[in-house]
């Protein structure tokens, strides 16, 4: 088992926190990097990008969004308790080196991805403008962490309740105007990211984005998590998760993330029956 | 019609019914009586110079455990095959004993070879249900620690051996489950889960550690665990990347290869869902894509997720199928249909993203290519499309990077295969041995096996002697 040492919930409870005690995946881990988390015997196999690690205590973050079954059941596992299986560290990591001026987006809970890879970019000198957002303030996550990983911070809200009111592709237009950027990171929901793609690369600047398709084992046998990268196949396990964004076809990966949409909601349903 | 798998004058061992098992996921074969397990060896004529011994890749001595089985002692028959084979109920079962043993049996000549693989299996399963539990003698501790990666047949014959010969050994498993194909690839109608867990538990009782959820080349390097202070690794790490056919709509849903279609239904075991929370692809009309024993299995389990039709595509003839015998005969019996010399040419989808069809082309064969088998060559003008909701492909694969590519030091050939010394699994790695998939490609769980005899025995050398 490893044993969750530490729970916190954020975001009014829609997103839960996660420290766990892994010492093998705590001592290789690198940003942007995941981890395959399970349950329980019948659990599914879901791949996370981590948030943290930490080689020291022997433990690695996660932070995720329920959105179903197996983030449910996630979510129910209480401090002591634990995953039965957590593999890893899978993909590869962030290329980090110093570039110079780079911009990173976060949105959702890919900000909690975005965490250790900003931090890593301003560590290695580099200049690190972050646009963060959520839909409202309560959905907000991490922002003192990220305040605090960045040289300079913005904070976005779809509805206006905090910071600036709007998505933040248009802050990340604002900020392309005004600076020149060598290189942006967007980690977030799929269409956010390929809205940011499409002003970035209007402005020629490179973009990482990681994706998380639906996977199995992470190690490059099944193809399940296969994206087409500048029309080549790729499998996102071990090629990625991270892809240069303006190569990637999101479109394709918007509909394939649906592909047991059906049964992920059945699912789910009857769990919250169940539980309630 | 299909020939029949079992010959005049053998004993026939009971299988559930076409029409049920179709639906069900229960084994197929059901087992031999003592009764009729002593009716079958009694038809071996104990051979002076046995040919079957010298086609089995591990070289159980299969006419001593017969007679043993003649001699009721089913206690010492078991005993028998362990001492060359660790894992008989699994050989048993999914060996091609028409292309081995039972090639060889002086019986077959005249059509009816002893039915050596039922006899293993029924062996193994009167141990698992009425044995005495009594291990097998282990030879005393030699301080040398061994670790094996992978624990698929070959790493767990590596384990058993080495741990008999009284080395300390610790499995890797990437999967969070032991078996490695065994447990993710061959289907539960084929070879029961509960059965790999039993093989497993017996090397186990004898002191393997099993560690899974380690991905050797993530987790641990093969350098630190030479500094953790292992002695010998061997590398058993399964062939384990998907082949593609690279043909236009390759990503839509559901195209699966058959890698993660059979890890889900075997590993995750889906086919129990929502008992069990891994979904699962219910296709109405199925086709496979490919003709070995992975696409006969994608097919057969197709068919007991409840499909209306599920069909084999292949680009060659019936001869060339690469499958057992057993396995296309039963697929048949189920109700698979067969689409000879066809090839897909494009995966046709909707507005969403899902398939709806495939547009195929029929072949004829023409010269032998480099297989050495008839070249398919497409009939121009022969282009149709075939209606499908899912498609299984099981072309084959090719070598897993993951490992090799993280371990600069190891020969690889061209293909990302690793380069081993062919008669006993040296690699270029001081201290490190290689067999099965990751050596040979895509081949037989015997062969697997054989690799890690060989392996195993030049491994216990170099730690009693040296390099």
């Amino acid at each position: 088992m490893f044993k969750i040492l530490r729970r916190q919930e954020m975001a009014q409870g829609t997103v839960v926190l996660n420290e766990i005690e892994a010492p093998l995946i705590a001592n290789k881990a690198k940003p942007g990097q995941f981890v395959i988390l399970k349950a329980n015997e019948t659990g599914e196999r879901i791949p996370l990008t981590m948030a943290d690690s930490d080689p020291k205590k022997g433990t690695i973050t996660v932070i995720y969004m329920v959105v179903g079954k197996s983030t449910a059941l996630f979510r129910d596992l209480k401090e002591g308790e634990g995953y039965q299986d957590v593999i890893g560290p899978l993909g590869r990591p962030t290329h980090i080196e110093k570039v110079g001026n780079v911009l990173c987006v976060g949105g959702g809970t890919g900000v909690a991805v975005l965490h250790p890879i900003t931090r890593a970019l301003k560590e290695a000198g580099n200049h690190v403008t972050c646009v963060i957002g959520a839909r409202n303030k309560d959905l907000l996550i991490l922002e003192d962490e990220m305040r605090a990983a960045s040289t300079i911070l913005h904070v976005c809200t779809d509805d206006g309740s905090y910071g600036h009111h709007g998505f933040v592709t248009q802050v990340v237009e604002d900020v392309l105007k005004k600076e020149t950027i060598q290189q942006a990171v967007a980690i977030g929901p799929v269409p956010m990211m390929k809205a940011v793609c499409n002003i970035t690369k209007a402005f020629n600047v490179p973009t990482l984005v990681s994706l998380n398709p639906i996977m199995i084992d992470g190690t490059g046998m099944c193809g399940g998590c296969r994206v087409t990268v500048g029309e080549k196949t790729k499998f996102a396990c071990v090629d990625g998760p991270e892809f240069d964004g303006h190569q990637v076809n999101f479109d394709e990966l918007m509909l394939r993330l649906k592909a047991y949409c059906e049964e992920e909601k059945h699912c789910y349903e009857d769990y919250c029956q169940l539980t309630d | 019609m299909a020939e029949k798998t079992e010959q005049a004058g053998r004993v026939p061992m009971p299988e559930q019914a076409p029409e049920i098992r179709k639906r069900n996921f229960d084994e197929v074969p059901t087992g031999y009586t003592v009764k009729m397990a002593q009716e079958e060896a009694a038809r071996c004529i104990q051979c002076k110079k046995p040919g079957c011994v010298t086609g089995c890749p591990v070289g159980v001595d299969i006419p001593g455990f017969i007679h043993l089985i003649t001699e009721g002692d089913l206690t010492g028959a078991i005993r028998h095959i362990w001492t060359r084979n660790a894992l008989p109920a699994v050989c048993g079962r999914v060996c091609p004993q028409e292309a081995q043993c039972e090639g060889n049996c002086v019986m077959a000549k005249k059509g009816k070879p002893i039915a050596i693989g039922n006899l293993e299996r029924f062996c193994a399963d009167y141990e698992r249900e009425h044995g005495t539990g009594a291990l097998p003698p282990k030879a005393a501790s030699t301080g040398k620690r061994v670790a094996v990666v992978g624990s698929g047949p070959s790493g767990l014959t590596v384990a058993g051996d080495l741990i008999l010969k009284g080395h300390d050994v610790t499995v890797m498993e990437a999967f969070h489950k032991p078996g490695g194909v065994l447990v993710y690839g061959i289907p539960e109608f084929r070879l029961p889960k509960a059965i790999v867990a039993q093989e497993v538990n017996f090397l186990e009782r004898l002191g393997v550690n099993v560690q899974c959820d380690t991905v050797v080349g993530r987790t641990v390097s093969l350098d630190e665990l030479f500094e953790q202070g292992y002695d010998a690794i061997y590398l058993g790490v399964g062939a384990g990347l998907p082949r593609f056919m690279n043909i236009p709509g390759e990503n839509l849903i559901g195209i699966l290869s058959a890698n993660e279609y059979l890890t889900r239904a075997n590993l995750m075991k889906a086919y129990k869902f929502p008992e069990v929370d891994t979904p699962i692809p219910h296709g109405k009309n199925v086709v496979v894509l490919g003709a070995g024993n992975v696409a006969m299995d994608s097919a057969r389990t197709a068919m007991r997720l409840g499909a209306d039709t599920v069909r084999i595509v292949y680009r060659r003839s019936r001869e060339e199928m690469p499958a057992r015998k057993a396995e296309i005969h039963h697929a048949e019996e189920e109700g698979i249909e067969f689409f000879l010399l066809t090839n897909p040419v494009e995966y046709l989808g909707d507005a969403s993203g899902r398939l709806t069809g495939m547009r195929c082309l029929k072949m004829e064969l023409g010269e032998p290519d480099d297989s050495g088998r008839r070249r398919p060559i497409p009939i121009k003008g022969s282009e149709f499309e075939m209606e499908t909701d899912l498609v299984i492909v099981a072309v084959g694969s090719g070598a897993n990077p993951l490992l090799t590519q993280s371990t600069s030091d190891l020969a690889l050939n061209k293909r990302g295969y690793i380069v081993t010394e062919p008669e006993t699994g040296k690699t270029s790695k001081r201290g490190v041995w290689a067999g099965g998939d990751i050596v040979t490609g895509a081949a037989t769980v015997i062969l697997a096996m054989g690799a890690g005899r060989a392996s195993a025995n030049s491994m216990h050398s170099y730690l009693t002697l040296g390099w």
